[in-house]
């Protein structure tokens, strides 16, 4: 291996000699200007692209976050109204209500953690067709949401859905309202999403857990160690890493849930399940407020930061073995 | 003992088939009312093999109705192929830059590149709305399909693949007088086929679920995509169930279809990148 390091090394240093040789004998194929442009031109576009689409529209939305201004009106209209908008998003009870609710879907996660560790430890180790277990489990993840949202309106219907009728026929006689409840209508939201996640999250930790050393196991098993306990005392421990991996990707994406409730309850009963997300588009697309719903972006915004910025510290102090 | 343990993994197979299926309920239950009349699909105890079947005019109803699902289709079909194709050329043509070619200030790129990633796409909704009615893609296909194309994850996976790639392949092909493009074109694209195919499949079938930057940024009903027109379909015919269903089969039938052939790819591709759509 090191010799082969070594080796091409050696070649690298020849060929940087023979380049330069080159370079010399005939004003050069591979100079540093033409190595710069077809650089620039190779990521170019997508450099351009990010710039466009992301950059740009960062810093357009912190000028429009002090502005109230709405785009129909054109850019005449627009009046600068310093740190107005944030006020307001702070005292408006509709918010602070969606960020409540944003942690509450937070409770999702956990949930599903576990849901998809146990399954994940199932089909690696004590079932047949692995494969054929995996297209299962992953096909809610890959199916459409808003076709998802559309079958469980009718599956979760209060009176006529069949939740509610099997509900109803194993002797519950006064059965939850579902999306149609203001108490049961958040949770129903993050049932469906803890279905379709458990996909995701179960093709993960089956990575993971191909990176426990089999001999563990073996060892375990000698000692007399149960199932339960070599599944609480190894396969736990060892897979914290993809753990915190999935929990940091699950509260990124917790932020991102919008078609699933745009279809399912558009927010309601009641702003009982609105999340800063759908705020953000209703107050931008619908109320056209551009300004007020850009100070909505940079708060969300800001929270991604802090969220990241903990899972860098996180990373060193929660993952261990 | 080794006869032991088998019907103890049988037990634990025929124990997980029946959740499994518990599981699927929600889609056997979808398919099954898609093709029941209308007065059948609440029935309880649930009639899961239809007693009056009405399959055919459920489904001519649908592709064919006041909200054509064949022409939703074709919408779709148009916007995800070609928003496949650019990504996959932008992001690989990109990661080949990034991985191996030397030029000035090309960590520093990458790391601004990289930063994007972050950032939730819903916060930049409002001023790409404004920057694309003003640019005049507002309401076409072309800005659909401009939104889903510059992909920081395609372009970090496919780098990760050139990284693997080594250096004297390349080297030698320049020494014989190939231009970065030729290599990139003949030898680069070809050595990293796998992984442009796990891209592709993911950039397709997330394109294809797309419905969040459908419903902002198209308003004609003509330029639709199949997860908008669904939802509008809730909208004209929500009571009546069966059409519903056939609706939503319709829609997640043909990605479950690209799943099934290649979820090989999709899957090692998800646990590369850790990330979700």
């Amino acid at each position: 291996m090191e010799g082969e390091v070594k080796g091409s090394k050696l070649e690298q240093a020849n060929q940087v000699k023979l380049k330069k040789k080159k370079k010399k004998r005939n004003g050069d194929p591979f100079s540093g200007w033409q190595e710069n442009l077809s650089g620039y031109l190779f990521i170019g576009p997508m450099f351009l692209g990010t710039s466009i689409l992301v950059l740009f529209p960062i810093i357009a939305s912190l000028v429009l976050s002090f502005t109230d201004w709405n785009f129909v009106s054109g850019f005449k209209s627009a009046s600068f109204v310093g740190i107005e908008n944030f006020k307001t998003l702070f005292d408006n009870d509709i918010f602070l209500k969606s960020l409540k609710n944003n942690f509450l879907i937070l409770l999702a996660i956990p949930v599903t953690l576990m849901i998809s560790l146990s399954i994940a430890v199932i089909i690696n180790k004590y079932i047949y067709f692995k494969d054929l277990f995996k297209v299962i489990f992953f096909m809610p993840f890959i199916s459409s949401v808003v076709a998802v949202a559309v079958v469980f309106r009718v599956l979760f219907h209060p009176s006529e859905g069949p939740v509610n009728q099997l509900l109803m026929s194993l002797g519950v006689n006064d059965p939850p309202g579902w999306i149609s409840d203001v108490s049961f209508a958040l949770p129903s939201v993050m049932i469906i999403m803890i279905w379709t996640g458990i996909g995701f999250n179960l093709i993960i930790y089956l990575a993971g857990l191909q990176n426990i050393p089999k001999e563990l196991y073996e060892a375990a098993q000698i000692d007399g160690a149960s199932a339960w306990y070599q599944f609480t005392k190894i396969t736990v421990p060892l897979v914290s890493p993809t753990t915190f991996l999935l929990m940091i990707t699950g509260i990124i994406s917790s932020f991102k849930i919008f078609d699933l409730i745009i279809v399912l309850t558009d927010g309601g009963p009641a702003n009982a399940t609105i999340t800063p997300v759908v705020y953000l588009y209703q107050q931008a697309f619908l109320e056209l407020k551009t300004g007020y719903a850009s100070s909505i972006a940079l708060v969300m915004f800001i929270i991604i930061l802090i969220i990241t910025y903990l899972q860098f510290v996180g990373q060193k102090k929660w993952v261990n073995y | 003992m080794k006869t032991d343990i088998d019907i103890r993994k049988i037990t634990m197979t025929v124990v997980m088939a029946i959740f499994g299926i518990l599981f699927l309920m929600p889609f056997i239950w979808m398919i099954s009312a898609s093709l029941k009349i209308e007065e059948e699909v609440l029935t309880f105890p649930i009639q899961w093999i239809p007693e009056t079947w009405n399959a055919v005019a459920n489904y001519k109803e649908v592709w064919t109705g006041d909200m054509p699902f064949l022409l939703l289709y074709w919408n779709s079909i148009k916007v995800t192929v070609l928003t496949t194709i650019t990504s996959v050329l932008v992001s690989g043509l990109a990661a080949y830059g990034f991985a191996k070619i030397n030029f000035k200030g090309r960590e520093l790129l990458f790391i601004v590149v990289l930063a994007t990633y972050m950032i939730p796409p819903q916060t930049l909704l409002v001023t790409q709305f404004l920057l694309f009615r003003w640019l005049g893609l507002y309401d076409t296909h072309t800005g659909l399909i401009l939104l889903n194309s510059f992909s920081v994850f395609g372009t970090f996976m496919l780098r990760q693949f050139y990284l693997g790639i080594s250096n004297e392949i390349i080297e030698s092909a320049r020494m014989d007088g190939a231009g970065h493009f030729r290599i990139f074109f003949n030898i680069a694209l070809p050595l990293v086929r796998p992984a442009i195919a796990t891209y592709a499949i993911l950039r397709f079938i997330w394109t294809w679920n797309d419905f969040q930057y459908p419903l902002i940024f198209l308003r004609s009903e003509a330029l639709y995509t199949i997860q908008l027109g669904v939802q509008s379909f809730g909208d004209q015919h929500g009571s009546i169930y069966t059409l519903m269903m056939a609706a939503s089969v319709s829609a997640i039938v043909p990605l479950l279809i690209i799943f099934i052939i290649g979820q090989k790819h999709v899957i090692e591709g998800i646990q590369l990148g850790g990330v979700k759509g």
